[in-house]
């Protein structure tokens, strides 16, 4: 069988076509029979299996890692497209971004955005699990409800909140104290209102999210916890939450990732007005490119506003380690 | 109490998330003169819905987002399901590599890729064409299809795999013959977020497209202008209509979707 075997795997390296006998439950050579061991490898195996993966891995080179190394590059350059100039200037881009203080407004916006959005989407995201996960017969209908934002495309949402919060006839502008606020005109209160398009945009995922995590905590505990004496706030402090740590963290990162990028909720709501007080990252980056046509110094903003995401994602990276993927 | 705190909470939570969109559907069926009042409007019309396609090309830009959705998730489907296969049973050398490449993609910033590509599509004479739009999302959307399918074929036993190699098929009639078939819930949830996802994307569509017979539903609607003022029953009507089928998809399939959105989340 051993010898057999391995005449069956020099074969099978010569030629693609494969015999039944090798069927690719042994790794090549005489690595042991491993019935626990999930993959199935041969020398032609692993080509096809290179085969398939090929499609996938070209797109994502092509379309993907090449035009974010392209974008580097172009943030080397002084590129005006109308004037077809373009000169290298090293670092100057990035030069002249540190005193660049709209960039330091845009980052500053960014960061503001981003953390009050999602500390809040979580807290409300929280709530609302919490009232899915509880064993009563309206959940239903919230789960339901909870779909809505979460199925309506960004810029729709934008446009309907833009609707309730006009200084007229808005529903918002009635229904708030202080009938004269004009929310989307005035420095301070437009990115708040931003701010509540985000959250009432992407709580659901939120809420989703923390659902399954709250669904994978035994109820036994919250049961004995119970004999013991334990109250529903007690309960929440020291079984709830600490059990669905590694759940908010994902959550956590997940959205502060998607916040720090973002562009269609705030550029639909506001254009990154008034006075460039709700202009993000992205933003100032799209302005920069598609209206001025000033391709260096866009490319350079948008090369920033990778980096700090991808400062985040390193972050997660190291908490929840590469491999989760695996379902690890 | 705690029961009343429960009813309240509810009533809360589900009217901040309908709440907003009911608003946007009473206003999509108000007579264009009570626009202005806040109570329930006197009588329905569809004035609304019939000016959103009169004097532009709303028809045609609903047209082109159904062309662009629909052809992205074929790719996305095409490329990813032999891709998730080989990534959950198949042993071979850069395995993890694409498994964190695809992760990475998924975490770019959508701007961080605009300038070149934009340069890109301009050079292969490709801008105001729906192509321009297909093969970036397609791309963007690939590492969701990854992770979703991925985890389906993991699930599968692996007892039907080996059965079909002992039968003498090769990995990719495996594949093809055997676990595909058995994969079709995940194909339809990952067809329903990719859709999704094609559907409402703005940057790309924005920067790629500019001639107005072109563009796709979210950016019709953020340019959607009046002559005098911004016609707010009009876009009202104009989001219902690009809202409303995703709405019904999303509670028809509500279970799938939200499998397929937490998938991995919580395991981690």
């Amino acid at each position: 069988m051993t010898a057999k075997h391995a005449e069956n795997v020099d074969r099978g390296s010569l030629s693609p076509k494969l015999t039944p006998e090798h069927s690719g439950l042994r790794k090549s050579g005489d690595a042991p029979f491993d019935a626990a061991k999930k993959k199935h490898a041969g020398q032609s195996d692993r080509r096809q299996a290179q085969l398939m993966v090929l499609p996938a891995v070209v797109i994502l080179v092509v379309v993907a890692f090449y035009p974010i190394l392209a974008t580097m590059w172009l943030s080397l350059h002084r590129m005006i497209l109308v004037f077809h100039e373009e000169t290298f200037v090293g670092l100057g881009n990035y030069g002249f971004l540190l005193s660049d203080p709209r960039f330091w407004s845009a980052l500053s916006n960014t960061a503001y955005f981003a953390a009050v959005a999602v500390v809040i989407e979580l807290i409300l995201g929280l709530g609302f699990a919490l009232i899915l996960n509880a064993a009563f017969p309206g959940r239903s209908l919230l789960r339901a409800a909870i779909l809505v934002p979460w199925a309506i495309p960004t810029v729709v949402s934008a446009k309907l909140w833009a609707w309730l919060f006009n200084p007229e006839y808005g529903l918002v502008t009635h229904l708030l104290p202080g009938h004269d606020v004009n929310w989307l005109g005035m420095p301070g209160y437009a990115m708040h209102a931003a701010i509540l398009v985000d959250v009432w945009k992407t709580t659901p995922f939120v809420a989703l999210l923390l659902l399954a995590g709250l669904q994978t905590i035994p109820q036994d505990i919250y049961k004995a916890a119970s004999v013991d004496g334990a109250g529903t706030i007690r309960q929440f402090f020291s079984i709830t939450l600490p059990l669905l740590r590694n759940t908010i963290v994902v959550t956590l990162i997940f959205r502060t990732l998607d916040a720090s990028r973002v562009f269609d909720a705030v550029y639909v709501l506001t254009e990154g007005g008034p006075a460039n007080t709700t202009e993000t990252l992205s933003i100032y980056a799209y302005k920069t490119l598609m209206r001025v046509g000033d391709f260096g110094y866009g490319s350079t903003l948008s090369v920033v506003t990778f980096l700090c995401v991808m400062g985040i994602s390193l972050v997660y990276l190291k908490v929840l380690g590469v491999e989760r993927g695996k379902g690890a | 109490m705690k029961k009343a705190a429960l009813w309240f909470g509810l009533v809360a939570a589900i009217t901040f998330c309908a709440g907003p969109f009911v608003w946007q559907m009473i206003t999509s069926i108000r007579p264009e003169s009570e626009l202005t009042s806040l109570g329930m409007p006197s009588t329905m019309t569809f004035e609304s819905y019939t000016g959103a396609f009169h004097g532009r090309p709303f028809g045609q830009v609903i047209v082109n987002s159904v062309i662009v959705a629909v052809i992205t998730t074929l790719f996305c489907l095409a490329v990813g399901a032999s891709a998730a296969f080989a990534l959950a049973k198949l042993e071979f050398r850069g395995r993890k590599v694409l498994l964190f490449a695809s992760l990475a993609v998924s975490m770019f910033p959508p701007i961080a890729t605009v300038s070149p590509l934009y340069l890109i599509i301009r050079n292969v004479g490709l801008l105001d064409n729906l192509t321009s739009l297909i093969i970036p999302y397609t791309t963007f959307a690939l590492p969701l299809t990854l992770w979703i399918l991925t985890g389906f074929f993991e699930d599968i036993p692996d007892e039907l795999y080996r059965a079909a190699r002992v039968d003498g098929c090769s990995p990719f009639q495996a594949f093809w013959k055997v676990l595909l078939p058995l994969a079709a819930p995940g194909l339809a949830t990952t067809a329903i977020l990719v859709f999704i996802f094609s559907w409402n994307e703005f940057l790309y569509a924005l920067t790629f497209i500019s001639t107005p017979e072109k563009r796709t539903i979210p950016v019709a609607i953020s340019l959607f202008a009046g002559e005098h003022k911004e016609p707010w029953g009009e876009i009202a009507a104009a989001s219902v209509i690009a809202t409303l089928p995703l709405i019904v998809v999303t509670m028809f399939f509500q279970r799938k979707i939200v499998a397929g959105l937490t998938a991995g989340a919580v395991k981690g």
